[in-house]
């Protein structure tokens, strides 16, 4: 329980944001970075903690999304169930693409292949199937109210999002401790040295891929309450399959508060990038495309590896650090 | 049911144009067989190319077959170099980490290509593109005869240049026994660059036989290499003979599907031929690789 009383501090901070911010500029910024953080999060399950990674994360993210609004606006589904509904669509469709792909024993780059290839198969389906809309997208009905989950503030939708990711800081935090993190991590390090001490490798990775997709697809559901619109390029598109790994490679890989620190990360550059540059399109994904090389290149531990890092440097002296930094490498 | 009338020439055709896709391919190919990483960056590449073949017709007027000689030297260089002192440098040897890399050139490049000429579809006017050929049965694109033949030429050239080559012998020592070769005295960093930089002069020459016939915008590589990828999960990472037979087996089914089921449905099925060679036999039709 200790361990969660930092997790706790940096969320009860975070939810007096909007009783200070009024601004519909900074809490519009702030929802939309902590829905990339929540995508992050789930990618962070699979791809941080169990070194699986996956170039297609937007296949949850879009299922989530389209079930969500699909049940809404073609079936009258309540909003509450839809979005749940999204959640397990987007855990199941995570657990049919585990099942397939690790029992087939794909790893790396054909791993990182499969999820692209599968996202993209997904996004043309959604474009013509009559079902999402086709080309045209699917628009939600605006129609406020707590029953609805649309909501005028947005400090509610800010909230409702802040729970979301503290949900998953929590998750990924337990897994951290538990025995199944640590299987997870051994498969990361070394699989078939993890299989040969009789840890089920395939299961983990299973497990890990389920809460993952599980994750994703949360923040997709989201997408499609707060923006109240879709088409296949937003639901299943580069933009958030890049963002989704970006987040917790810049953050740290395989941390807790990896992929939320990368998010405010990502979202202050682009942000800053429309500023200087107005808003063109592709700007944000030429400088995300540069930060995820430079990162790797000079930080491959993530912001929270430099923190650490140079924590060590001042405390023990460059000496130690230099011996540590050989144990790892 | 179907007549052959109509049936020949769609193989016919589909032969053609998975000559295409089969240099394409045989980057990609190359590089897997040599580094062990897809290259994620190898569609934008092709995007990138197009673009470039594109402006040296209008710009400087050059003919697309002309403008090879200068792009595939052009992008030979510009492949050794993105190897050699980006993606080799960032991933500190790790394979993961090249992964990425790739993926973020790729974005890079694709978002430029975007940001500079925004989505618009281009095309280029010569003199050929109607041209066509009486061979009986039926009549053949004369731009498609052309890469069909180039395409066949240039994996004959690589396949010297691997086999009798200095360079040649280092690229193969490398892909069996990195180590090994390196303890030989091979340098592995400029392997690893030579390498890439015939991958991606395999795409410009691609680029240069696909111009006349067809379109450019900044993500036009995507639908190929997607197919490239099929191509080379079907013929085997890392194996030639298989990416030339992947290709020529693809170009027809594609073409086949085009005609039973219309041209959006025929790209799903290119991706189901794809997920399932990669979950039923991830080593490839043609491959000996676990």
């Amino acid at each position: 329980m200790k361990a969660l009383i930092p997790t706790a501090a940096v969320l009860a901070l975070l939810a007096a944001v909007p009783l200070v911010v009024h601004s519909n500029v900074t809490l519009n910024f702030l929802v939309v970075a902590l829905m990339i953080a929540l995508a992050g999060q789930g990618w962070n399950i699979l791809g941080g903690y169990g070194g699986q990674y996956s170039f297609g994360h937007a296949a949850f993210f879009g299922t989530g999304a389209y079930v969500t609004a699909i049940l809404q606006v073609r079936y009258g589904v309540n909003a509450w169930l839809g979005f749940v509904a999204g959640i397990a669509a987007g855990a199941a469709l995570g657990a049919a693409l585990g099942a397939l792909t690790f029992r087939s024993g794909l790893r790396g780059s054909y791993f990182a292949l499969v999820t692209l290839a599968f996202a993209e198969v997904l996004r043309i389906i959604a474009s013509v199937a009559p079902i999402t809309g086709a080309g045209v997208g699917i628009l939600m009905k605006l129609d406020l109210g707590v029953r609805t989950l649309q909501f005028q503030s947005r400090a509610a939708f800010y909230w409702i999002i802040l729970a979301l990711v503290g949900a998953s800081l929590v998750t990924a935090q337990l897994i951290e401790r538990s025995r199944f993190g640590v299987w997870l991590i051994a498969v990361r390090e070394n699989e078939d040295a993890a299989k040969a001490l009789g840890i089920n490798a395939n299961g983990v990775k299973l497990a890990a891929m389920v809460i993952s997709a599980g994750m994703t697809a949360a923040a997709g559901c989201f997408y499609v309450q707060y923006f109240l619109f879709l088409d296949s390029g937003i639901a299943y598109g580069t933009w958030i399959s890049i963002q989704a790994l970006l987040t917790p490679i810049i953050g740290g890989v395989g941390t807790v508060f990896g992929p939320l620190l990368g998010a405010l990360v990502v979202k202050s550059l682009g942000e800053a990038a429309k500023l200087l540059a107005g808003d063109a399109p592709g700007l944000d994904l030429i400088i995300y495309g540069a930060v995820l090389v430079v990162v790797i290149w000079f930080m491959p531990r993530g912001l929270i590896g430099g923190f650490a890092q140079m924590r060590k440097l001042l405390t023990r002296g460059p000496a130690a650090s230099g011996a540590a930094e050989a144990g790892h490498g | 049911m179907l007549s052959p009338a109509i049936l020949v020439p769609a193989i016919i055709n589909g032969l053609l144009i998975g000559a295409i896709y089969a240099l394409v391919a045989l980057g990609l190919t190359l590089i897997y067989g040599v580094l062990h990483i897809i290259n994620f960056a190898h569609g934008a590449l092709l995007s990138a190319a197009l673009f470039a073949a594109f402006f040296a017709f209008r710009l400087l007027g050059l003919d697309p077959y002309v403008a090879v000689l200068l792009l595939a030297p052009l992008f030979f260089a510009l492949g050794y170099g993105l190897q050699r002192f980006i993606i080799g440098p960032a991933s500190h040897g790790d394979d993961r980490n090249m992964l990425l890399v790739t993926l973020g050139i790729a974005v890079i490049i694709e978002n430029v290509l975007l940001y500079a000429f925004r989505a618009d579809t281009r095309t280029i006017d010569v003199p050929y593109a109607l041209q066509t050929i009486d061979i009986g049965a039926t009549f053949l694109a004369v731009s498609r005869v052309v890469g069909f033949a180039a395409a066949f030429a240039v994996a004959f050239a690589l396949w010297l240049i691997m086999t009798f080559t200095d360079i040649g012998r280092a690229i193969r020592a490398v892909a069996k026994e990195k180590l090994g070769a390196e303890l030989a005295g091979v340098d592995v960093a400029h392997v690893y660059a030579v390498t890439f930089g015939l991958g991606t002069a395999c795409v410009a020459i691609a680029a240069c036989l696909l111009i006349p016939t067809y379109y450019v915008n900044p993500t036009v590589g995507d639908a190929f290499v997607l197919v490239a990828f099929t191509i080379v999960v079907l013929g085997g990472m890392g194996s030639v003979p298989g990416a030339l037979i992947g290709a020529l087996l693809v170009g027809v089914a594609e073409s086949l599907s085009g005609l039973f089921l219309g041209e959006s449905l025929g790209q799903i099925g290119i991706f189901l031929i794809f997920i399932v060679v990669l979950l039923v036999r991830p080593s490839g039709l043609f491959g000996a690789r676990a």
